[in-house]
């Protein structure tokens, strides 16, 4: 007797090379959907690949943690990609050097704005403490968020979410939302996207030019030190303030 | 190509031990970008096999996003009971901090290039 569909299904959906494949497809498939679209950055082939990839979990009631099995080896090459930045940013050396000082004070300002608007706003819409807590750090590349998100009893996991949708609410808009505000400078392009919306925004930055890339990617190292280091005296502060 | 595959993983291997050694609020991968970046500018160049496994890795930086992404199945209740301040904080403040920071890196560079 030759086993039934579901029976190959649940054999498969185990196997790591399916969830693998699922994702580069389903990625390969967000690219061609974004050219197809004359690369317009709403078409962003993060979003559209990860709603395609919940939809069909959904459809097939194939839970996370399975999908994650497979597809951790993609996961995995965050790591390596992010060491990989320091090349980028080593051809713009002499360009960093030059402005060392305009760039350290952005990335402290940037760093507090991005913190306090991100807390701010849930608060002033109503978010529950643990929704505060969870989205103050996401402005910040995701392990370092998640860190930071435990740190003052958020749910790392949440912290994780919306680190990812800040990043492709920033890549979205990025292009369209500097034009407006008139901001052409590639280094501070570059900074803003970087500061913002961490390594889903760098990847948008790249296809705007190496500068604007090397920029975003210095930016979301200096973000993610910056940040770890204010946060924790933030809330001391905080606590203080409301105890006395 | 080999070789500088491991160049990466043995610098992200350093920096994860720093991180556990020093206890530094730095993930290993960004203290591992830095300890490349000190090696490149110590040696003076880049080495184009280097360049291009680099470029290769980076050009589809966004798709090492995806698996994580797809973590928001997870969450869907929370988001779904809490969907206005989650958006509005992903939003508002994503745009907000971009176009802040964006002005003013272009107006202090403006400023340093002037003097």
């Amino acid at each position: 007797m030759t086993p039934d569909l579901q029976t190959i299904w649940v054999y498969l959906a185990a196997n790591p090379l399916s969830m693998l494949t699922l994702t580069l497809v389903a990625y390969q498939g967000g690219l061609w959907l974004y050219r197809k679209c004359g690369d317009n950055p709403i078409f962003n082939p993060v979003l559209i690949s990860m709603l395609a990839i919940v939809g069909l979990l959904k459809l097939t009631s194939t839970d996370y943690r399975t999908y994650f099995d497979g597809a951790q080896f993609i996961h995995f090459l965050l790591g390596p990609a992010t060491v990989a930045l320091a090349v980028p940013l080593y051809r713009q050396v002499q360009r960093v050097k030059q402005s060392w000082l305009a760039l350290s004070v952005t990335m402290l300002v940037g760093s507090l704005v991005g913190v306090l608007s991100s807390a701010g706003i849930a608060w002033l819409l109503g978010g529950s403490r643990i929704t505060l807590v969870s989205l103050a750090p996401k402005s910040v590349t995701t392990p370092v968020a998640m860190g930071i998100a435990e740190q003052l009893g958020g749910l790392p996991t949440l912290t994780a979410v919306v680190v990812i949708l800040s990043g492709i609410t920033g890549a979205m808009m990025a292009s369209t939302l500097l034009r407006w505000f008139r901001i052409h400078d590639p280094q501070a392009r570059g900074v803003a996207i970087g500061i913002a919306s961490h390594g889903i925004g760098t990847a948008r930055a790249f296809q705007m030019g190496d500068v604007v890339g090397a920029f975003s990617g210095l930016a979301m190292g200096l973000n993610a030190l910056a940040t770890a280091i204010l946060v924790p005296v933030l809330m001391h502060l905080l606590t203080m303030s409301s105890a006395g | 190509m080999l070789k500088f595959v491991i160049v990466l993983l043995i610098c992200q291997l350093a920096g994860e031990f720093i991180m556990l050694a020093t206890g530094l609020p730095l993930p290993g991968p960004v203290i591992g970008m830095a300890l490349l970046f000190t090696g490149l500018s110590l040696r003076g160049e880049a080495p184009a096999a280097l360049q291009s496994l680099s470029d290769s890795l980076l050009s589809h930086l966004s798709l090492l996003f995806v698996p994580a992404g797809v973590g928001v199945m997870l969450h869907a209740d929370l988001i779904g009971a809490q969907l206005l301040p989650i958006a509005g904080s992903v939003v508002i403040a994503t745009l907000t901090t971009m176009v802040l920071t964006g002005w003013l890196m272009q107006r202090l560079n403006r400023r340093s290039n002037q003097a």
